[in-house]
C-alpha cells in the first residue's frame, strides 16, 4: 500500500492561515491503514486546527469528511454539493488522491496535509518499510524475491558496492545491505547462478512519467493504445 | 599504445601507484605540488571522482594536468553523478584529451558526502560502466550506435574489497568485472595476509593483475574508527596495540614498518601495490625502501 506521514502541524497551519472555511477530506484506503489520513486522523488534525486558530485569534471553520478513496472518481462526486461553501479543501490522500481532488474541483483551493513515502509493507504495529518503487520493470524472479532497486540505496543490480558493511548499508548501519540479503536468500535457495550473471542495463524508459496504464479489457477495439 | 601501467603489468613487473586528489577549489597546483616529489616512485596516480561524494574538479580535467606534468593519471569514473549518456561522453572525452587508464567504480552514495541534498543517479554501475568502456572499445556504444573514431587501447581496470564480509557476493561481483573487461584490479586496504591469502585464493584464477591496497595507519585511534566506520577495512587488534604503545613522534615510523612488513609478506600473490598515504605521501618513498621496491 501507499504509505504517507502527515506534515508538522505549523506547515499545516501556515497553509490553511488565509481561510475561513476549510473542509478536510480525509481518505479511508491506504492512508487510514497507515494512521496518517483516515477519518481518526481527520477528526485529530480538524481539532488541533481548530485549537491553534482559537489560540492565534483566527476565525476559521474546520469540518470534516472522510470518503472511502480519493483516487476514484466516484467517491469524490459524494461531496459536489458541500464544496462550494468552502474557501479551501485540506486532504489528507497520498499525492495523488490530492490531485484528483484538485482536478474534480478546480474552482476551490485544494492543499495536501501530507507527505506521500513509499509503497511498502507493514513491519509491525505502526512500521512500515518500502518494498517497491514501481520501476515498470519488475526483476524479482533474478533476486530471490528481494528487490535491488528498492531495497539497496543506490538500487544496484550487479552484486553490493564497497559500502556494504557487515551486512549493512553505507547509507545508513541501521539499514540491512539489500546484496546481501539477496545473497543469502539465493543461497538458502540453491539458486546463487543467478546471481552470477551480468545483470541487463537498468531499463528508465518504463518508468517516464507520468505513466499510464490502460487495461486490455476496457480498451476499445478501435483504440491502438 | 600502451599505458605504463599496461605495459610493467603485461611484462610481469611490480608496479606501484598511488592518488592525486583534485581540490575543492581550483587550485589544482597544490595538488600536484604534493604527487610531483614521487614522480620517479609511483608509475600513475588515481585521479578520483569527487571522492567520497565531495564536490571537487573534475577528475577528468585533474587527469589532463596531471598528463601535462609528465605523470600518468588513472581515471576514475564514477556511477553516482552521471547517467550512461554523460558517463560514456565523458569516457570518450577522456580519451580525447590522452588519457588512457580508466578505473570503474560505483561511487559513494551521495548523501555521504557536502551534498547531501542531491540527486544520486547510479543509472550504471561499476560492472556496467565496464560493460561501457569495452562496448566503446569495440566500436559502438552502450545503444549500440557505431562511433566515429574508435578508442580501441582504454586501459580499463576494476576494484574490489578483499575484506568483504560476506566474502563471496564480493568474489561474485569481482568474477563479473573480469567476465566484462577488467584489465586490473585495485584492491581496498588490506592488513593482514590471512585476509589476503582468502581473497587471492580465488582472485588468483582470473588471471587479472592485482594490486594490493595499503592504507597507511596514522594512529590506534584511526585504526579503530576504520574497523568501525569503513567498510572492508579489517585492522587486526595486534596493530593497533602496536600503535597504541608508539609515541606520536615515532609513529610515522611504526606505520611505515606496518605497512612494509605486509608488502613483504603479500608481495609474491599481487602483480603491485596501490598506496593511499591519505596526506602522508612524504613516508612513501621509506614505505618503498623498506618494502624492497
Amino acid at each position: 500500500m501507499i504509505v504517507a506521514e502527515r506534515k508538522p502541524i505549523s506547515k499545516i497551519v501556515e497553509m490553511v492561515a488565509a481561510y475561513e472555511k476549510v473542509l478536510l477530506v480525509g481518505c479511508g484506503t491506504c492512508v487510514a491503514v497507515c494512521l496518517a489520513g483516515g477519518e481518526k486522523e481527520v477528526q485529530i488534525l480538524a481539532q488541533e486546527l481548530r485549537l491553534k486558530a482559537r489560540s492565534d485569534g483566527r476565525k476559521q471553520t474546520f469540518d470534516e469528511v472522510t470518503l472511502t478513496r480519493q483516487c476514484d472518481k466516484e467517491y469524490l462526486e459524494l461531496i459536489a454539493t458541500r464544496v462550494k461553501d468552502y474557501d479551501a479543501l485540506l486532504s489528507t490522500a497520498c499525492g495523488a488522491g490530492v490531485q484528483f481532488l484538485a482536478e474534480r474541483y478546480d474552482s476551490v483551493r485544494v492543499l495536501p496535509a501530507l507527505d506521500t513515502r513509499f509503497i511498502g509493507v507493514a513491519l509491525g504495529a505502526g512500521e512500515w518499510q518500502q518494498r517497491c518503487i514501481a520501476c515498470a520493470d519488475c526483476v524479482l524472479d533474478q533476486t530471490g524475491g528481494i528487490c535491488p532497486k528498492t531495497m539497496c540505496a543506490k538500487g544496484l543490480v550487479n552484486g553490493p558496492c564497497g559500502g556494504t558493511n557487515h551486512g549493512k548499508c553505507e547509507v545508513n548501519p541501521e539499514t540491512d545491505c539489500a546484496w546481501t540479503l539477496i545473497y543469502n536468500r539465493l543461497k538458502k535457495l540453491d539458486r546463487l547462478d543467478l546471481m552470477r550473471g551480468v545483470a541487463p542495463l537498468k531499463r528508465f524508459k518504463p518508468s517516464v512519467h507520468p505513466a499510464r496504464f490502460h487495461h486490455m479489457a476496457y480498451k476499445r477495439f478501435d483504440e491502438t493504445d | 599504445m600502451a599505458t605504463k601501467l599496461q605495459e610493467a603489468l603485461s611484462k610481469g613487473q611490480f608496479v606501484v601507484t598511488g592518488e592525486a586528489g583534485p581540490p575543492k577549489g581550483v587550485n589544482v597546483g597544490r595538488s600536484l605540488e604534493e604527487v610531483e616529489p614521487l614522480k620517479e616512485l609511483l608509475l600513475a596516480y588515481n585521479v578520483t571522482d569527487n571522492q567520497a561524494s565531495v564536490m571537487r574538479v573534475s577528475s577528468l580535467v585533474m587527469s589532463v594536468k596531471l598528463i601535462e606534468h609528465g605523470l600518468e593519471p588513472i581515471f576514475q569514473i564514477t556511477a553516482r553523478d552521471r547517467n550512461r549518456l554523460a558517463i560514456q561522453s565523458e569516457i570518450l572525452s577522456a580519451y580525447v584529451m590522452g588519457i588512457r587508464n580508466v578505473l570503474c567504480l560505483t561511487g559513494d552514495h551521495s548523501t555521504l558526502g557536502d551534498h547531501p541534498e542531491a540527486k544520486p543517479v547510479f543509472d550504471l554501475d561499476s560492472v556496467s560502466i565496464l560493460q561501457a568502456v569495452q562496448s566503446l572499445k569495440e566500436g559502438t556504444d552502450l545503444a549500440g550506435e557505431k562511433l566515429d573514431g574508435v578508442p580501441t587501447d582504454i586501459f580499463q581496470g576494476a576494484v574490489v574489497a578483499p575484506g568483504a564480509d560476506p566474502l563471496e557476493p564480493q568474489l561474485i561481483k569481482f568474477d563479473k568485472k573480469v567476465q566484462v573487461g577488467a584489465r586490473f584490479f585495485q584492491t581496498q586496504g588490506v592488513f593482514s595476509l590471512e585476509e589476503w591469502e582468502r581473497f587471492y585464493e580465488h582472485a588468483h584464477r582470473a588471471k587479472v593483475p592485482i594490486l594490493l591496497g595499503i592504507i597507511l595507519l596514522k594512529s590506534g585511534a584511526m585504526a579503530r574508527f576504520m574497523n568501525k566506520n569503513v567498510a572492508g577495512i579489517n585492522v587486526p587488534q595486534a596493530l593497533i596495540d602496536r600503535l597504541d604503545k608508539t609515541d606520536k613522534a615515532d609513529r610515522p615510523k611504526v606505520s611505515v614498518e606496518i605497512a612494509a612488513e605486509l608488502i613483504r609478506k603479500i608481495r609474491s600473490m599481487c602483480q603491485g601495490v596501490h598506496i593511499m598515504a591519505l596526506g602522508w605521501d612524504k613516508y612513501i618513498p621509506a614505505l618503498l625502501e623498506q618494502s624492497g621496491l
